[in-house]
């Protein structure tokens, strides 16, 4: 089998979804080789050849110019399956390639198991098995699933690769993440607030619950999206990453996303009513409760400490 | 302008899920079905364009049974202007290729001026249908959108990246946007439009009157993932529980 790994460069800067690529190829064995956009100036740590278009000239993004840049690529190596991360970067580029290759694409790849690829579904509550029935086939893979066994190391043989650069989109640069007004980060507590606390009001019961801890209140995205809470206390792969002593996940489902921001934590409690919730994964504790009953109770409790 | 809202039913995520009878899908039976998370913001955004600038057409299509009207009817009365329902009693178990070809089939001589899709479905998340209806229609497609507007030839939209950096964007139309989470803020709808959506047009087509691609996958086996045992589940009386967490926090943390 022959493996081309896409690899992921922005503003001059190697993602790490790069590495995570190169052992999952690893992990299927077979030759493999590099195609990126991206500089010379930072060369991704690999020891093969290295497709290198130059982000300067044909856009760090692009989705056009980078799709006709790796069909290119495509039919000097005619490799068996095309391995992007399932990111804004591959999730945007993948489906353009992989139409263009006529080939199956399995997205957000989590597993091999008998050749197959297993994928999540349901918001992760259960997976699919699934088996390609084209010649090539284009996989995106899901942030962590494959992870790096040691540092990567290497220098890539650079092969250039250059391209139209015109498109109908056009980049205008890029906007920073809002600045961070609370810096979670540094709280031994966070207690989290998820959609299961079911109205803004109930953010109070969740920052009672934080202060009686001495620590911090945080929250899931749709938490944020509703505008029950600020931006800046957001935890997961668009918010922030935290590693407390303890993380209180209160109507929390445990999304991919969200656990990205917090499985670093020492120890994880998670409130749920759902005992099947994914959180139960890689919480310590499973509390299977109404949070709206819970809550009030153990911060009452902790507070006659 | 017109515009195309491509919306999918999904079951509610806290359902408890059963294995179909083949073993490749969840079975549909005794589910709460509910609109795409993803596809209320396209909805949303859709008819927020009409209310910019009047004389916007919109039309939602969805894809499957006959039960998939309820969720369209909502659209409906958020604002939507008319339905296209694609009548398929196996839609659920179609994947992002036939489903894009559908709609692309429907899509390519209305001249639509843009297309809204949710970004990913909350059942099988492949993130592609979007995509690939732009590929096969020959239009820009601007992926992971959370902030959208439009002065009625060019659209500008920030992406958002990993870590919540945006990438800004600008494109002219037809294009096609995907809808990421906190893209607006969908509204709900109010008893009387509920009662005017019923006037609205909702037509169905059978799906083979406009599939043309084939699946390039086989589901091989559909399944619950093997439970971690990392979690001590505790159930029962809530005092109970709260007493016992502070046990365990007291025990295994050194923050109380
Ligand atoms: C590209 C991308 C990036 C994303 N980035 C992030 C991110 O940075 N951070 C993030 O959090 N999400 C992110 N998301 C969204 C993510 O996919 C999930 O949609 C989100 O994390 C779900 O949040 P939630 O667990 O609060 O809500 P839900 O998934 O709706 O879960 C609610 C939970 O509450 C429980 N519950 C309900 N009522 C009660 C009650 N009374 N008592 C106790 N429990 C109750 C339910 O059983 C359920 O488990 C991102 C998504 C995408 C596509
Ligand atoms: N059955 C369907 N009917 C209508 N639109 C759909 C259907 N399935 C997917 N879509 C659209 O495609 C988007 C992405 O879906 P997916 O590629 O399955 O993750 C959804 O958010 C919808 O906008």
């Amino acid at each position: 089998m022959k493996i081309m790994i896409v690899g992921e460069c922005r503003n001059g800067q190697i993602l790490d979804a790069t590495y995570e690529n190169v052992a999952f190829a690893e992990k299927l064995g077979g030759d493999s080789f590099m195609f990126m956009v991206g500089t010379q100036a930072a060369l991704p740590k690999y020891e093969g050849k290295l497709y290198l278009a130059d982000a300067g000239e044909c856009g760090e993004f692009n989705p056009e110019a980078h799709k006709q840049l790796i069909l290119k690529t495509v039919s000097i190596e005619q490799p068996d399956l095309v391995v992007f991360s399932h990111s804004s970067y591959g999730w945007d580029l993948a489906p353009r390639v992989a139409l263009a290759l006529k080939a199956a694409q399995l997205s957000e790849v989590v597993d091999i198991k008998e050749g197959a690829y297993v994928v999540p579904a349901c918001n992760a509550k259960l997976r699919r098995r699934l088996r390609p029935k084209s010649a090539i086939t284009v996989v995106t893979l899901q942030a962590g699933a494959f992870s790096p066994a040691s540092e990567p190391t290497g220098q890539p043989a650079i092969e250039p690769v250059s391209c139209d650069p015109s498109g109908a989109i056009e980049f205008c640069g890029y906007e920073a993440a809002e600045a961070a007004g609370v810096d979670l980060a540094k709280a031994d507590v966070i207690v989290s607030a998820g959609r299961g606390i079911g109205k803004a009001e109930n953010m109070e019961m969740i920052g009672g619950l934080a202060r009686a801890l001495g620590g911090e209140f945080a929250a899931s995205r749709p938490v944020v999206d509703a505008g029950w809470t600020e931006h800046n206390r957001q935890v997961g792969s668009t918010g922030q990453s935290v590693s407390p002593k303890l993380y209180l996940a209160c109507g929390i489902s445990g999304s991919v996303q969200h656990m990205a921001g917090m499985k670093k934590s020492e120890f994880v409690v998670a409130i749920n009513t759902d005992r099947d919730a994914p959180i139960g994964e890689i919480a310590d504790v499973l509390i299977v409760a109404d949070l709206k009953e819970f809550i009030p109770i153990l911060t009452e409790k902790l507070r006659a400490l | 302008m017109k515009a195309l809202v491509c919306i999918k039913q999904v079951p509610d995520m806290e359902s408890k899920f059963k294995i179909n009878a083949s073993g490749t899908w969840y079975d549909e039976n005794n589910l709460a079905w509910r609109m795409n998370e993803y596809d209320e913001y396209a909805v949303e955004q859709a008819v927020q364009l009409r209310e910019q600038f009047g004389d916007v057409d919109v039309t939602v299509l969805c894809i499957g049974p006959d039960r998939v009207k309820e969720t369209m009817k909502k659209a409906l009365a958020m604002g939507a202007d008319r339905g296209l329902h694609v009548r398929d009693d196996l839609g659920g178990e179609k994947g992002p290729l036939e489903i894009a070809s559908i709609i692309a089939e429907f899509a390519k001589d209305k001249g639509f001026d843009l297309i809204f899709t949710g970004m990913q479905s909350q059942d099988r998340g492949s993130a592609q249908v979007g995509v690939l209806v732009a590929e096969m229609l020959g239009l820009p497609s601007v992926t992971t959108v959370v902030d959208f507007s439009c002065d009625g030839t060019t659209v500008s939209a920030k992406r958002e990246l990993e870590g919540g950096v945006r990438a800004v964007v600008r494109v002219a139309t037809p294009a096609l946007v995907t809808c990421q989470l906190g893209m607006n803020t969908p509204r709900y709808p109010t008893l009387p439009n509920i009662m005017k959506a019923k006037k609205k047009e909702l037509l169905s087509v059978e799906v083979q009157e406009l599939l043309t691609a084939e699946s390039l996958l086989t589901t091989e086996q559909f399944y619950f993932p093997e439970k971690n045992v990392g979690a001590l589940v505790l159930e029962g009386a809530t005092a109970e529980l709260a007493e016992t967490l502070i046990g365990i926090l007291k025990e295994k943390t050194t923050v109380i």
